[in-house]
């Protein structure tokens, strides 16, 4: 059920074209924010953390909602890969989101003298959703049936993903608008600024994707090591006693035994 | 479909008016946590926003209870097989299930609110009374709505009664913010009107999730 199709192509093609990428646009973000986006006249060095901050926050969620289509996408077609998509995209984002927390905090720590505001929706909403995802991975491991757990995990997923914009309009309207000016909008900033801001976006999807993309490498690879192992295992178990046993007896022999019990038969694992 | 939801309704509410398993414990934990908020906040009584606040989270607090109950004696003595074998649509179960937590969180709230009143609010509910119906009413919908989902989610994991809370608390957030925001001014000790942007914060949210559990919901119920 779970092991990726055999006509999938090698696992972790284009893997490396996309990291390469990811890190060539990373470098290049990191040179325009340190040495071609001006300085902002309010906050100095500070709100360097923008370029980073910024785009982590919109990959992150942009993550989760991806998840939800995802899961929409598995509960049409029932095929195990779009869960496995689903779930590595908001595994990832949850990581993100995580950055983006620590790396809000550190901004107002900077710029209100506090490590948390609570007059800043955002992040205030930000962390909502944080906490509502942080229980995606308890509910799917929590239930053991591989199919119901997608099942499950997918109608979490998608009510999640519709609850993620809800929430940050239910919390804005909470508070009195007071985010740091540069947040609005991008059509506010100085064109240096933005540009930066764009390179910076870019490079962390990229980012995103990439981790993404390798997760889920893995993910197929271990799938498929398992189906080689299993029919490995079959293979040697339906050959001749002889030459199959050998090995699995061998991996499976317990240490050995004490000296009056040499002649029992060893032990045969079952399959 | 009005039929099945119906006899579903029947069902639930008769195991409940034979065990008793839900709106007492509910009301029970209501009246304890208010005790509970006048030691620990050391207040004889509150009003505006820290008696909204204390309502909402007392509220919501003990519907978690009931919404930990809501599917488990489906999950256990095969509720669940019983309905999946009656050629009704399962959308029935969601609603049957919502209706019946409305049922409780409103018997609920009949108990919650006049204790409230009577133990720690400050001024008077007289004339702010219907007005604080009616944010409830609103509140409840949602809560009930987003508990069934939530317990249906739940019940069938190895630890739904910790999933379940963990699971709701997020969700009921945005009914916080709107809910309290409602009714503090209701609570003020000049009772003021309940903002419009609130109530139809309240109302929206109530609708999509609802339409969001109608969509959902069948796909829990497949097994």
């Amino acid at each position: 059920m779970h092991s990726s199709s055999p006509s999938s192509p090698a696992v972790g093609s284009g893997l490396r074209a996309l990291s390469i990428a990811a890190a060539a646009v990373m470098a290049v973000a990191l040179g325009l924010v340190f040495f071609y986006a001006p300085l902002d006249a309010d906050q100095g060095f500070l709100q360097k953390i923008f370029y980073l901050h910024v785009p982590l926050a919109i990959v992150a969620l942009c993550g989760f909602v991806a998840g939800g289509l995802m899961a929409i996408m598995y509960l049409r077609t029932r095929e195990a890969r779009w869960d496995m998509r689903s779930y590595v995209a908001i595994h990832m984002s949850l990581i993100f989101a995580v950055a983006t927390l620590i790396t809000g905090s550190i901004w107002a720590r900077g710029s209100w003298g506090r490590w948390w505001a609570w007059n800043e929706p955002t992040l205030v909403s930000f962390l909502i959703v944080f906490l509502l995802y942080a229980t995606y991975q308890p509910l799917r491991f929590a239930i053991e049936d591989p199919e119901r757990q997608a099942r499950y995990a997918s109608v979490f997923a998608i009510t999640a993903a519709a609850f993620v914009p809800m929430n940050f309009i239910a919390v804005r309207l909470s508070t009195a608008y007071l985010h740091p000016r540069v947040l609005g909008s991008t059509s506010n900033l100085p064109p240096r600024m933005a540009f930066t801001f764009v390179i910076s976006l870019l490079a962390v999807a990229l980012l995103y994707a990439t981790l993404c993309s390798c997760e889920l490498a893995a993910k197929r690879a271990r799938a498929q090591l398992r189906t080689l192992r299993r029919l490995a295992d079959a293979r040697a178990g339906a050959g001749a006693d002889a030459g199959g046993q050998s090995r699995r007896t061998r991996s499976e022999t317990p240490p050995m035994p004490a000296a009056g019990t040499l002649a029992a038969p060893a032990p045969r694992g079952g399959l | 479909m009005r039929r099945t939801v119906a006899a579903l309704l029947r069902k639930e509410l008769l195991i409940e008016l034979r065990s008793w398993q839900s709106v007492p414990g509910m009301s029970l934990f209501a009246l304890t946590t208010f005790v509970v908020f006048h030691f620990a906040l050391n207040r004889s009584s509150v009003d505006g926003d820290l008696a909204a606040g204390i309502l909402w989270v007392t509220l919501l607090f003990a519907a978690i209870l009931g919404v930990n109950r809501l599917f488990v004696a489906d999950a256990e003595e095969g509720g669940f097989d019983g309905f999946l074998l009656a050629p009704v649509d399962r959308g029935a179960l969601l609603l049957a299930k919502a209706l019946a937590l409305l049922l409780y969180l409103v018997l609920l709230e009949l108990v919650a609110v006049p204790a409230f009143a009577l133990l720690l609010l400050g001024p008077t509910l007289a004339g702010t009374l219907p007005s604080l119906v009616g944010v409830l009413a609103l509140g409840d919908l949602g809560v009930a709505v987003i508990g069934t989902l939530v317990a249906a989610l739940a019940v069938r994991t190895r630890a739904r009664d910790l999933l379940g809370p963990l699971l709701a608390l997020p969700l009921f957030v945005p009914i916080v913010i709107a809910g309290a925001r409602a009714s503090s001014p209701l609570l003020a000790p000049r009772g003021g009107d309940p903002a419009a942007r609130w109530l139809a914060t309240l109302g929206l949210y109530d609708l999509l999730f609802g339409l969001i559990a109608y969509a959902l919901f069948d796909f829990l119920l497949e097994d």
